[in-house]
């Protein structure tokens, strides 16, 4: 087996305990659409320890190469160690893009990573585009969402951004084609920097939202601790979940796990309604993929009305009501 | 103990409301939004705080801006720094994440020893995130990110525990080291006017590129390998369908919609 790698995008998997975050598997599926005007070839880094089976089901994903840095010691995430683990590789095959999902992991690895390799890296990438002649672009929203940028890393390579989760969808898996090479990191123990003594998965009860086919999302504009119940009850007669943003987190009308956006979740529901939702990108960006997107704001120059399919311009105070009334009615004509 | 903490000076978000992008430069216009300690600083500092009323020791605030900002370090002195230095030049300007947290490396080099940096775990304005671990990285240290607590006993390694998806991580780490924070670390402390008259007397010292050793390209927006290649508005996809009539009729449009998409 010749270990020449070719591909010159490259994506880090994430896997902690030998599940991976779908962000990972979402940035294959870009990679693959970037790649392919260039007739690229595309490979996904694996690193941990004992991941033959991962790296089976990453070439599922129509990878060329699955690169894997395999050792005891990568068995914890730990940043230091995961960046001597690739960094050689990439000074070796020069990649000319490398992408991570922006999780706490990818947060913490990508800026060491790219700060080793004095190279640049553009943060919570929303967009990416790829130009006929390489250059990566990468849109990043700043300011609380009031702007976009575009980021290009003209000199450096390999170019990296990390991505946020949710932002293009989970590919289809199919037949593998491409092959695993292994990375061979060579560490000491000196390497990891720090220990890891535990980690916990907090029993953060799931909040159903992620999987929800009905998401209804309050915002600032629901008004009160006391209104909030309106929004409950129409995600209740739609058999929904209920979301929220930051403010009425902040507020304490809805619980932080409620939170969807850049710093919440991402939902892919069939039907979304927000009732008093600005329409932020921190917020939008959790949105993005709902099927229908309706949204009910009393300002009619909302920047809601600008990304969502159905507007209606009101008092949410004064909709709502008999928007539940009528749902019920139908779904009572027509139970089950 | 010597703690530096970096804070940045951020156009207060109460007043965002006040950005403008100018269409023609596509730069953003902040004029008149007065400046402020970046939130998550301010859980930075109040961490550090902390720990020198635990273990004895001094307190630094270091941070890379245009000079007028030094109103935002007075802040930092007024909750119990004991000193500030500001990393000022033109030199510096434009610099990405990568030449901050260099120019953030020269700095604190100069200022000497420290067992611990604390930074916020991200900036409101840009946002990325990334500073603390660029900065642990050209200084060669450990570095934790997303911190939500931190045990320190003397003689023994720290425990830091780390926010992650769904749960945390706790790993044992020795000085010297970065910790970026999170804003559930703590609840930074109120400033009093006897606080503000005491900072007046406390050292704030401007650094220029002449007082510490450049010996990498990275400073400034010439070093930076990241560039703006576009700055707008967000992207408007046009307007929704919008459902008129009074409050009744859009409610009973909508649900009648609703009915035949099969949602209810
Ligand atoms: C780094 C960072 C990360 C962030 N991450 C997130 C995130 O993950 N998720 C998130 O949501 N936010 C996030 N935010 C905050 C985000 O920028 C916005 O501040 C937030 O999304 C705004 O929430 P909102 O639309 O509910 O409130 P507002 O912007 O205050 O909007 C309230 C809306 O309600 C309307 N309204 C008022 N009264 C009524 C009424 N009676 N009937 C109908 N409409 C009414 C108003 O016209 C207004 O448009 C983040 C911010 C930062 C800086
Ligand atoms: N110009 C600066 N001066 C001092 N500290 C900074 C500067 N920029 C970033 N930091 C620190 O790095 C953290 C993360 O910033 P960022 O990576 O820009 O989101 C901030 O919370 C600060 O603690």
């Amino acid at each position: 087996m010749s270990d020449q790698v070719e591909s010159k995008i490259w994506v880090f998997v994430e896997q902690r305990r030998h599940v991976v975050a779908e962000v990972g598997l979402e940035l294959l599926g870009k990679a693959r659409s970037l790649a392919e005007p260039l007739q690229w070839k595309v490979a996904a880094v694996l690193v941990g320890h004992e991941l033959d089976a991962l790296a089976e089901m990453v070439l599922s994903f129509g990878v060329d190469e699955a690169l894997v840095a395999d050792d005891a010691l990568l068995e914890h995430y730990c940043n230091q160690a995961y960046v001597k683990a690739v960094e050689g590789a990439i000074r070796q095959y020069e990649p000319q893009a490398l992408l991570l999902g922006a999780t706490a992991m990818g947060t913490d690895f990508a800026p060491r990573l790219a700060a080793r390799l004095r190279t640049g890296l553009s943060a919570h990438c929303i967009d990416l585009d790829l130009t006929p002649d390489g250059q990566l672009l990468s849109l990043v929203p700043g300011w609380g969402g009031n702007v976009m940028a575009r980021i290009s890393c003209p000199k450096t390579r390999p170019q990296v951004a990390t991505v946020l989760p949710g932002v293009f969808p989970v590919p289809e898996p199919g037949r593998a084609r491409g092959r695993m090479v292994s990375l061979n990191p060579q560490l000491q123990p000196e390497d990891l920097g720090y220990r890891v003594v535990e980690t916990k998965r907090e029993e953060a009860p799931k909040s159903g939202l992620e999987t929800a086919e009905v998401v209804v999302a309050g915002g600032w504009g629901v008004g009160s601790k006391a209104d909030w119940t309106r929004v409950e009850e129409l995600a209740a007669a739609l058999n929904g979940a209920v979301g929220a943003t930051r403010p009425p987190v902040d507020e304490g009308w809805a619980e932080e796990k409620q939170m969807i956006g850049q710093s919440g979740r991402t939902v892919r529901p069939r039907l979304y309604i927000g009732l008093g939702i600005s329409g932020h990108m921190h917020h939008l960006v959790g949105v993005k993929s709902s099927e229908l997107s309706v949204a009910i704001n009393s300002d009619p120059k909302a920047a809601i009305f600008e990304h969502c399919h159905v507007g209606l311009v009101g008092d949410l105070k004064e909709i709502v009501p008999p928007l539940v009334e009528a749902i019920k009615q139908y779904s009572q004509q027509e139970p089950g | 103990m010597r703690i530096i903490v970096c804070v940045k000076p951020v156009p207060d978000p109460k007043h965002w409301n006040r950005l403008q992008l100018d269409p023609k430069t596509r730069t953003l216009v902040r004029k008149g939004i007065p400046g402020t300690i970046n939130p998550l600083d301010r859980h930075a500092l109040e961490a550090a705080l902390t720990l020198r009323e635990q273990e004895g020791g001094e307190v630094l605030v270091v941070s890379m801006a245009p000079e007028d900002s030094q109103p935002v370090l007075k802040e930092a002195l007024a909750m119990g720094a004991d000193r500030a230095v500001l990393l000022s030049d033109r030199v510096f300007a434009g610099s990405d994440t990568l030449g901050t947290a260099y120019v953030l490396s020269v700095g604190i080099e100069r200022l000497g020893e420290f067992d611990l940096i604390l930074c916020g775990d991200e900036t409101i304005d840009g946002g990325t995130a990334q500073v603390s671990a660029q900065l642990a990285e050209f200084l060669g240290t450990p570095n934790v990110m997303h911190v939500s607590g931190l045990e320190v006993s003397p003689g023994k390694p720290w425990l830091a525990r780390s926010q992650i998806e769904h749960g945390y991580t706790l790993v044992e780490i020795e000085p010297p080291m970065v910790l970026s924070v999170v804003k559930t670390i703590n609840t930074p402390r109120y400033v009093t006017l006897m606080n503000i008259l005491e900072a007046e007397q406390k050292p704030i010292e401007v650094w220029s590129a002449n007082d510490v050793t450049l010996s990498e390209p990275w400073a400034g927006l010439a070093g930076s390998p990241t560039q703006m290649a576009d700055l707008f508005a967000p992207e408007r996809k046009g307007m929704a369908e919008m459902i008129t009539g009074d409050p009744k009729e859009q409610a009973a449009k909508l649900a009648d919609r609703l009915h035949r998409l099969g949602f209810c």
